[in-house]
């Protein structure tokens, strides 16, 4: 375990270095000056050029890449061209309203997609299998953008239930940071839902069909417990990788959900800093996301240990016999 | 004789797939009496798995379905009893162990846990109770070490050892009747024979009868006193061992014992097997199951299905031409001139 600890810590400098090379270069093909966009069109041409300087625009693009890598070692990810704050503080700012999304939307995912494929599976070829399966997949292949504007529609502009856009303080009182809460993390969940419901579906039948369930039924164990004990610990490994990869993805801040939500999270603030030409703000911000996905990768493959015993995390075979 | 432990009366078995309906087992009939050990052989579809999954309703319906018949365990009919019944039976009263331990102990729990709560589903005992019980288990099939084993996952037990667990999960109740389905198809020939014995020395400490489904007739001889012959989900000759293997009567059999490796073979003679396969179950069968590989057949063979008659006491086979007054002879080897297939 230790030993597998260390060797993927050290595998994370040349993903996230690579990751840097692509945001940096990317962020410099953007069309537009970010100077202009910054000063606006009443800018005259001197202002811009000398904003420009002052940014550090006109070096060398070698010479810039070289200080950008020698602040990201110090985890300083430089300063809002716009806001003109640090960018690690906008995204601290920021970070954790996308965390408060992502996880009640993975919550809401994990609560009705795994039951509801648990339950197909138990049933299948029936009726309820037949509308489990249909369901996720209309889930997986609704458009995100769609479902929000349809969830806005029916719930805040024709019932007017719920707010819909911003994001409610919980200082405020429970309810009115649950209220801006739900639609956003139902829309968000959508997908994890779906894609939960299927993959629980599909590796519980091939678990179902295995040996050690007809084994456990014939010592005279409860159904719930054939299922949920002996069944659910062995389907579980498909479902945590796809857990493990739309979290990271939820986290990585759901930019269309965050838009049509107004949520102030890291989508909306890349999706902002975009619009204006703020490069050091989507530099920073999708180096951040992009550690995130990593950490969370290596938090699944040690849960892997967790749920199967036989995995052995040392051994680059995998363990076993 | 007192009453049978367990009694199978005329029991048909059907598969549905689509609208074809396989008919898997077909009639069969046995008796099992306290502390006696049956054998089922016949080869792979001939309905004995599916025979011995039926009792303890294990096959799964669908596509599986009992459409005929009675089983009787200690005068009950198990087909009539409840869901929660029937589970106050398996594991408790009458319990199984599979084909392949590898597969049937579940990998993600270790043995303890697995024998814990099959102790813990039938008696109302304390987990550190169940668990000296567990240890003991472990003795008593021996396992060397089972404090220190109990804790270990299956994958760290070897397949012989995993047998052994199997063994100690389908006697943590103390059950009257052990059905093994192919206990040591999957296990290494000398580790077999550990297992059969272990199995037979068990039988005798614990007083309980046991079902053994087999391909192997070498199995059978070794641990069972009487024989069920299968084929096409019809029991086609039954006996104690010792008059089937002295005076076996159907062709069929004689073609089961023909194929057998024995000390005598001369290793250039191709080992004699049966011409042909077995019957398609999903399609009606007239006359005789056996007909088109038995080299005796005659006309009536292919109008009227026989009926397993006794020919002597103890002795019953399902073939028009071996009655007591008309009898076949068996012909050493000749079964199958030349045909190696």
């Amino acid at each position: 375990m230790k030993k597998f600890l260390i060797k993927r810590i050290f595998q994370l400098i040349p993903t996230l270095f690579i990751v840097a090379v692509i945001v940096f270069f990317i962020t410099r093909m953007l069309p537009g000056d970010p100077a202009a966009v910054m000063l606006g069109p009443q800018a005259s041409a001197e202002d811009v050029a000398a904003y420009s300087e002052r940014l550090g625009l006109n070096d060398p693009l070698h010479q810039q890449f070289f200080d950008y890598l020698v602040n990201l070692t110090r985890f300083d990810f430089g300063n809002s061209l716009n806001y003109n704050q640090p960018v690690a503080d906008l995204i601290m700012e920021r970070f954790p309203n996308t965390i408060i999304l992502a996880v009640s939307a993975l919550i809401l995912a994990i609560l009705i997609g795994v039951p509801a494929g648990i339950l197909a599976a138990k049933k299948q070829n029936t009726f309820i299998d037949y509308i489990v399966t249909t369901l996720s997949l209309v889930g997986v292949s609704m458009p995100i953008f769609w479902l929000g504007v349809m969830l806005v529609l029916l719930f805040s502009v024709n019932l007017g239930w719920l707010p819909s856009t911003g994001m409610g303080s919980i200082n405020e009182g429970l309810w009115p940071f649950l209220r801006h809460l739900i639609l956003p993390s139902l829309a968000l969940a959508t997908i994890p839902m779906a894609e939960f419901a299927r993959v629980i579906r599909s590796s519980m039948l091939e678990t179902l069909s295995n040996d050690y369930i007809k084994a456990a039924r014939s010592k005279g164990l409860k159904e719930t417990i054939v299922i949920y004990k002996h069944a659910l610990k062995n389907a579980l490994t498909p479902l945590l990788t796809v857990m493990g990869l739309q979290f990271s993805k939820l986290l990585g801040g759901a930019v269309l959900t965050e838009t049509i939500f107004s949520w102030p999270g890291m989508g909306l603030l890349i999706v902002n800093a975009i619009d204006r030409r703020d490069f050091v703000v989507v530099q920073g911000s999708v180096i951040f996301v992009a550690i995130i996905y990593v950490v969370i990768n290596l938090i699944v493959d040690i849960l892997y240990k967790v749920v199967n015993p036989k995995i052995n995390l040392d051994d680059p075979h995998g363990g076993g016999n | 004789m007192s009453e049978p432990l367990l009694k199978i009366d005329n029991l048909h078995v059907e598969f549905k797939t689509g609208s074809i309906i396989t008919r898997a087992v077909n009639g069969v009939t046995f008796e099992l009496n306290k502390q006696e050990n049956i054998g089922i052989v016949g080869e792979s579809g001939s309905g004995k798995s599916v025979t011995a999954t039926s009792i303890l309703q294990l096959i799964p319906s669908p596509p599986a379905k009992i459409a005929n018949g009675a089983i009787y365990f200690k005068g009950k009919n198990l087909l009539e009893l409840s869901t929660k019944e029937i589970r106050k039976i398996r594991g408790n009263e009458i319990s199984m162990i599979f084909q392949d331990p590898s597969t049937s102990l579940n990998p993600v729990f270790t043995v303890g846990n697995q024998l814990i709560e099959t102790i813990r589903a039938h008696k109302k005992v304390s987990k550190k109770h169940a668990k000296q019980k567990a240890i003991s288990l472990l003795d008593l099939v021996g396992i060397p070490a089972p404090d220190k084993r109990i804790d270990m996952y299956p994958h760290e037990f070897s397949g012989g050892m995993r047998q052994r667990v199997m063994i100690a999960i389908a006697l943590a109740c103390d059950p009257k009747v052990l059905i093994a389905d192919e206990p040591t198809t999957a296990l290494d020939v000398t580790v077999q024979a550990q297992i059969l014995n272990l199995m037979k020395e068990l039988q005798e400490k614990l007083a309980m009868s046991i079902i053994m489904i087999t391909h192997d007739l070498g199995v059978v001889w070794e641990t069972c006193d009487k024989l069920l012959v299968m084929y096409a989900g019809r029991v086609v000759e039954s006996a104690s061992v010792k008059d089937l293997y002295q005076q076996p009567l159907h062709p069929y059999t004689w073609g089961l014992l023909d194929s057998q490796i024995s000390e005598e073979q001369n290793s250039s003679e191709p080992l004699a097997s049966i011409p042909g396969s077995p019957p398609d179950l999903s399609y009606e069968i007239k006359g005789c199951p056996f007909v088109e590989r038995c080299p005796y057949a005659q006309e009536i063979c292919y109008q009227k299905t026989p009926q397993l008659n006794e020919t002597t006491p103890g002795h019953a086979v399902a073939c028009h031409f071996q009655t007591s007054e008309h009898q076949l002879e068996r012909k050493e080897r000749g079964y199958s001139d030349g045909d190696t297939t």
